[in-house]
């Protein structure tokens, strides 16, 4: 077995360990039911959820408000990036603002968010886009620094345009600082938009486990929440493996 | 006719305390002959490189190459080795050296000829699918080489391409660029810190002063024009090295901030 091979195994061998150990200790009682189900309990609540189609609305309302956010916050991300990077003195100024971005919590801005927008699904794409958008900002800056003086020079060794510079040469170049920021954009948006939901929605995954645990639906809250777990997870995973091979390719591992 | 000429230039960087960087300089350099550059670091040289092949605009003075100016953009004709690695990590070592090609409009059946050739000629054929990442040091740098010879360039601008390279890799790397230049009938202009280098590879060597670079010597070689690495071991490799560091020592001294040694 490879290295590789032997740490994925691992891996899977300890989550697994720990979703056993947690289906023993729920299935002994040594968990109140009330506080918690068994793991295969939620798994199977959420393949009921799933088969009913009684989430349908709910994945639909997530995903489309997740994705009208990380799309948003990546295009306009990356030209806020692009354009602070060609104006120094601008981003000097905003550096420590980007920096200490997080530190806002930006849910309570929702109350002006809705005197903005009204109140439909707007407050919460606009809660998914702020979460996200710094991501891709600091991530274009990081990206477009990071590219080496000498391939621009090579560009202009080729006689290549601006236009053909930037696409040819700084955009591939600038790519893993790109797609790191592009991951990190699709899980702050996630985040951003359930949490929102969770709070502020009457729809939607992060609505609908709030009402479950307001009602004390507990298979169905877990179900929901198993769901929303493996989404992230799979997503995750699924841009990692990429962002691997990206970086394999480049000698950056 | 000189194949590129320099008069009077000058590269001054501009700021709050402007930098006198190089110059003036004037030199010819006749077609189809190996010049290097030697001079202590920081001297201007990589400048000089860099203005002769149009990426910076000189300050003042007038550069020319094959009788036209050099103005604002790298002329046809010419092209550039670098010393950092330049090779695109994104793509193949065929795709990298092929980059230029693709741009310019040639035919594919002639840029897939022209590709094959380079790559065999670097002795790459057996890594034309592999990427950058993939190879060493001296072999990304011969990746470079072929994606300037791919392009037929008649003056080739050398930056210490081989800098980062032990001895050993330089030295084989240095029978490579011989055998391009002899192969190709290209003038070379090579910029290096190493004498042994410049002595070993050059018809003649412009040794600079400290900055702002100015030429203080010009030392011809004599060597026939079928040389390899070999040479090192000849008395008089040893003759034009010791006259390179005898011109040389004095300006080093001053480049680290030290008083030059009394003659």
């Amino acid at each position: 077995m490879s290295r590789a091979a032997a740490v994925v195994w691992t891996r899977v061998a300890v989550i697994a360990g720990c979703v056993l150990a947690l289906e023993i200790a729920c299935r002994a009682g040594l968990i109140n039911p009330l506080t918690l189900i068994p793991p295969s309990a939620m798994a199977a609540a959420m393949v009921e959820l799933l088969l009913s189609g009684e989430i349908n609305g709910d994945v639909a309302h997530t995903f489309l408000t997740v994705a009208i956010a990380f799309v948003a916050a990546v295009l306009v991300g990356f030209t806020l990036g692009a354009v602070l990077h060609g104006l120094r003195r601008v981003r000097r100024a905003i550096d420590p603002l980007l920096a200490s971005y997080y530190a806002i919590p930006i849910f309570v801005f929702y109350p002006l968010l809705v005197a903005i927008f009204g109140l439909n699904n707007l407050p919460l794409i606009a809660i998914g886009f702020l979460a996200a958008v710094p991501a891709m900002v600091i991530a274009t800056l990081l990206g477009l620094d990071r590219v080496p003086r000498v391939l621009r020079k090579t560009a202009r060794m080729y006689r290549l345009g601006h236009v053909t510079t930037v696409l040819r040469i700084v955009l591939p170049a600038a790519l893993p600082n790109l797609f790191g920021g592009i991951k990190l954009a699709l899980a702050y948006s996630f985040i951003g938009v359930i949490a929102g939901e969770f709070i502020l929605s009457s729809g939607g995954l992060g609505y609908g486990i709030a009402y479950a645990y307001d009602s004390f639906e507990n298979r169905a809250m877990y179900g929901r929440m198993l769901f929303v777990l493996l989404v992230a997870i799979i997503t995750n995973g699924i841009l990692y493996t990429w962002e691997m091979r990206l970086n394999r390719r480049r000698g950056r591992m | 006719m000189p194949h590129a000429s320099l008069r009077g230039v000058t590269r001054v960087y501009p700021g709050a305390r402007p930098v006198h960087a190089l110059g003036p300089i004037d030199l010819d350099i006749a077609r189809g002959e190996f010049f290097s550059v030697v001079g202590p670091s920081g001297c201007g040289k990589s400048t000089l490189l860099d203005v002769l092949a149009g990426l910076t605009a000189p300050t003042g003075g007038n550069i020319t190459f094959e009788d036209k100016p050099v103005a604002g953009q790298v002329p046809d004709g010419i092209g550039v080795v670098f010393q950092e690695d330049a090779s695109f990590p994104w793509l193949t070592v065929r795709d990298n050296v092929a980059f230029g090609l693709r741009r310019s409009g040639v035919a594919a059946a002639e840029i897939a000829r022209r590709v094959d050739y380079a790559v065999g000629f670097m002795g790459l054929r057996d890594f034309a699918q592999s990427y950058p990442a993939q190879l060493s040091g001296g072999m990304r740098q011969r990746v470079c080489i072929a994606r300037t010879l791919v392009l037929q360039p008649r003056l080739i601008l050398l930056d210490e391409p081989f800098g980062a390279l032990d001895q050993q890799t330089r030295l084989l790397m240095g029978d490579e660029v011989l055998r391009l230049w002899r192969e190709t009938g290209a003038t070379v202009l090579l910029i290096t810190h190493a004498l042994d280098e410049a002595a070993m590879l050059s018809d003649r060597v412009g040794v600079m002063s400290a900055r702002p670079g100015r030429f203080i010597d010009l030392v011809e070689t004599t060597w026939p024009r079928e040389r390899d690495s070999r040479i090192v071991a000849e008395a008089a490799f040893g003759v034009v090295t010791a006259r390179l560091w005898s011109s040389l020592r004095n300006e080093s001294l001053k480049a680290i901030g030290r008083e030059p040694a009394p003659a």
